[in-house]
C-alpha cells in the first residue's frame, strides 16, 4: 500500500508517496534524482550507498523509505557549500587522490565524516577498521586512509560544515 | 522485494496484536538481516511490523549486579556505552565487532538473538554470561533460548523486550571473523564468576554451544595454560567454503586461549 512520508533531505523538507517496499536509496535516486548515492551490491556489504540518517551513517539500501519518515537524511549532494566550496573531507579526497573510478567515493566520504565526528582524532588503525563497511575496487585503500586522516585534521581545525545539524 | 503492508505500532500490545492478526507477519528491528532477506526474495511476509516506535524497547540500565539492555538497542549504542564498558567491557567489545560501523548503527540486540544466525556474535555472550531474555510474555534463560540454526524458542508473535546480563568477574570475547562479511568463523566468549566458568562458541556449529571440558579445566585454573593441549572434536562442526570442520575445531582452542588470556590479563601461548 502506498504511504505518504515527509522527511528532510539535505535540509529541505520532502514529501513523497512511496510503496512500503521502496528502499531509502530508491527514494533518493529514483524519486528525488539524487544519484550521487550509489548502489554497488545487493547484499548490503559494499557501502556505496552510505548516507546519514539522523546524523549517523547507514546503508541506504538496508533501510526502507517508510522507516525514514520524519527523519533527517544527508547525502553527498548536501556536503558542499552553496558556492561550490567542497566539504573538508571531499577536499581531502581530491587532494590526496583518494579515488580512481569514484564509484565508492560518496559512501566513503559519508562514512568518513561520521567516523571523524565520533573520533575527532582517529588513528590510522581506527580509520581502517571503521571503514570496513566500504569496499573500493580501485585504490587499494592507502590514499583513502591518507585522505580521511587529513580530512579529520581539517575538520578539527577549520570546522565541519553541517556538524551542528548532525549532532541533533 | 515482494510487496507487503508496513505498520509502525506505538505500543507493545499493538505490535503483538498486529502480528497475531497478520497472515504472515514479520517484526522489523534494525532491518540489517530482514531487509537483505526481503531484497533477495527469500521471504514474503504479508505484513512488516516495525518496532521503532514502540516505547520501552531501547536503553541500557543497571539493576544491582545486572545490566539490562533493551531489545532495540543498537550494536553501536552497546559498543559506545560507558555503563557497559564499566560493568561488562567484553560485551561492549563484542558489539563493536559486529559487522561494520553502518550495520552497527542500525542492527539491534533483539534482532540479532531472534535471528540466531549460526555465525552471529551476541548468542555467545548471552550463553557465556548466563543472560536471561525477557519477552512480552515470559523470561527464558539463554541456555534454553537458542535451539538450532536460525531457531529460537520464540513463538511467531512473541517480541523480545530486553536482555538481563549478570556482571561477571572476568570475561572476554575472541573472534576470528570472516574477512568479507565480518561474521564469526569462530567466536569464543569466556566468562568467570567465582568457581563457575562458562565457555560459549559461535560460528562453529548449527547454533551457539558450550564446551564443558574447557569449562572444567578453566574452573580448576583460570589461565590459558589450563587449555594447553586441549582438543576439540571436529565431529558435527560446520564445514564449508570458509573453513573446514577440523580448522574450526582448532580455531576454537586458539580463540578460547586468547579469550582467557584477555580476561585474566595473562599472556596466551
Ligand atoms: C554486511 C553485514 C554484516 C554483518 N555482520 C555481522 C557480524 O559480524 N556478526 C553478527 O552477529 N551479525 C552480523 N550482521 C547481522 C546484524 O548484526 C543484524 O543487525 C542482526 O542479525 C539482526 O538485527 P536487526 O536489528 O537488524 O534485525 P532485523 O533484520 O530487523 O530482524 C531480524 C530478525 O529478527 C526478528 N526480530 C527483530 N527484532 C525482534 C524482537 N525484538 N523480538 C522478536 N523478533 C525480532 C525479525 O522479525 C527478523 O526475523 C551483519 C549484517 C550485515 C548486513
Ligand atoms: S549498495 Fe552495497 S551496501 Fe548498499
Ligand atoms: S575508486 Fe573505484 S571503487 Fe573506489
Amino acid at each position: 500500500m502506498p504511504t505518504t512520508i515527509t522527511l528532510s533531505v539535505n535540509g529541505r523538507p520532502v514529501t513523497r508517496t512511496v510503496e512500503s517496499r521502496t528502499l531509502l536509496v530508491q527514494l533518493l535516486r529514483e524519486h528525488l534524482g539524487l544519484t550521487g548515492t550509489h548502489v554497488g551490491c545487493d547484499t548490503c556489504q559494499c557501502g556505496a550507498c552510505v548516507v546519514h540518517l539522523n546524523g549517523r551513517s547507514v546503508k541506504s539500501c538496508a533501510v526502507l523509505a517508510v522507516q525514514a519518515d520524519g527523519a533527517e537524511v544527508a547525502t553527498i549532494e548536501g556536503l558542499a557549500a552553496a558556492d561550490g566550496t567542497l566539504h573538508p573531507m571531499q577536499e581531502a579526497f581530491r587532494k590526496h587522490h583518494g579515488l580512481q573510478c569514484g564509484f565508492c567515493t560518496p559512501g566513503m566520504v559519508m562514512s568518513a565524516i561520521d567516523l571523524v565526528r565520533r573520533h575527532p582524532t582517529p588513528t590510522e588503525r581506527q580509520v581502517r577498521t571503521e571503514l570496513e563497511g566500504n569496499l573500493c575496487r580501485c585504490t587499494g585503500y592507502h590514499n583513502i586512509v591518507r585522505a580521511v586522516l587529513s580530512g579529520a585534521e581539517t575538520m578539527r581545525g577549520a570546522g565541519d560544515p553541517g556538524a551542528a545539524a548532525a549532532a541533533d | 522485494m515482494y510487496a507487503f503492508e508496513y505498520h509502525r505500532p506505538t505500543s507493545l500490545d499493538e505490535a503483538v496484536s498486529l502480528m497475531v492478526n497478520a497472515e504472515d507477519g514479520a517484526l522489523l528491528a534494525g532491518g540489517q538481516t530482514l531487509i537483505p532477506t526481503l531484497k533477495q526474495r527469500l521471504a514474503q511476509p504479508s505484513d512488516v511490523i516495525d518496532l521503532a516506535a514502540v516505547p520501552g524497547l531501547t536503553g541500557i540500565t543497571q539493576d544491582g549486579n545486572e545490566l539490562i539492555v533493551g531489545a532495540m538497542t543498537t550494536h553501536a549504542e552497546v559498543a559506545a556505552s560507558d555503563l557497559v564498558r564499566a560493568t561488562i567491557p567484553a560485551l561492549a567489545e563484542l558489539a563493536g565487532q559486529v559487522g561494520d560501523a553502518q550495520v552497527r548503527n542500525r542492527g539491534t540486540l533483539g534482532g540479532s538473538i531472534a535471528n540466531n544466525d549460526p555465525a552471529a556474535d551476541y548468542p555467545a555472550a548471552l550463553v557465556a554470561l548466563g543472560a536471561v531474555i525477557k519477552t512480552n510474555r515470559r523470561t527464558v534463560a539463554a541456555d534454553d533460548f537458542f535451539t538450532g540454526m536460525f531457531e529460537t524458542v520464540l513463538d511467531t508473535e512473541e517480541v523480545v523486550v530486553s536482555v538481563r546480563f549478570p556482571k561477571p568477574q572476568r570475561a572476554a570475547y575472541c573472534k576470528f571473523p570472516n574477512p568479507a562479511s565480518r561474521y564469526a568463523i569462530v567466536g569464543v566468549f569466556v566468562a568467570r564468576n567465582g568457581p563457575t566458568v562458562r565457555v560459549a562458541v559461535t560460528g562453529a556449529g548449527q547454533s551457539v554451544f558450550r564446551l564443558p571440558e574447557l569449562e572444567a579445566r578453566l574452573a580448576a585454573r583460570f589461565s590459558p595454560d589450563a587449555l594447553a593441549n586441549v582438543m576439540v572434536a571436529a565431529d558435527g562442526l560446520n564445514d564449508d567454503l570458509h573453513a573446514s570442520a577440523d580448522y574450526r575445531a582448532h580455531l576454537i582452542t586458539v580463540m578460547a586461549k586468547r579469550a582467557v588470556a584477555a580476561a585474566s590479563g595473562s599472556p596466551a601461548d
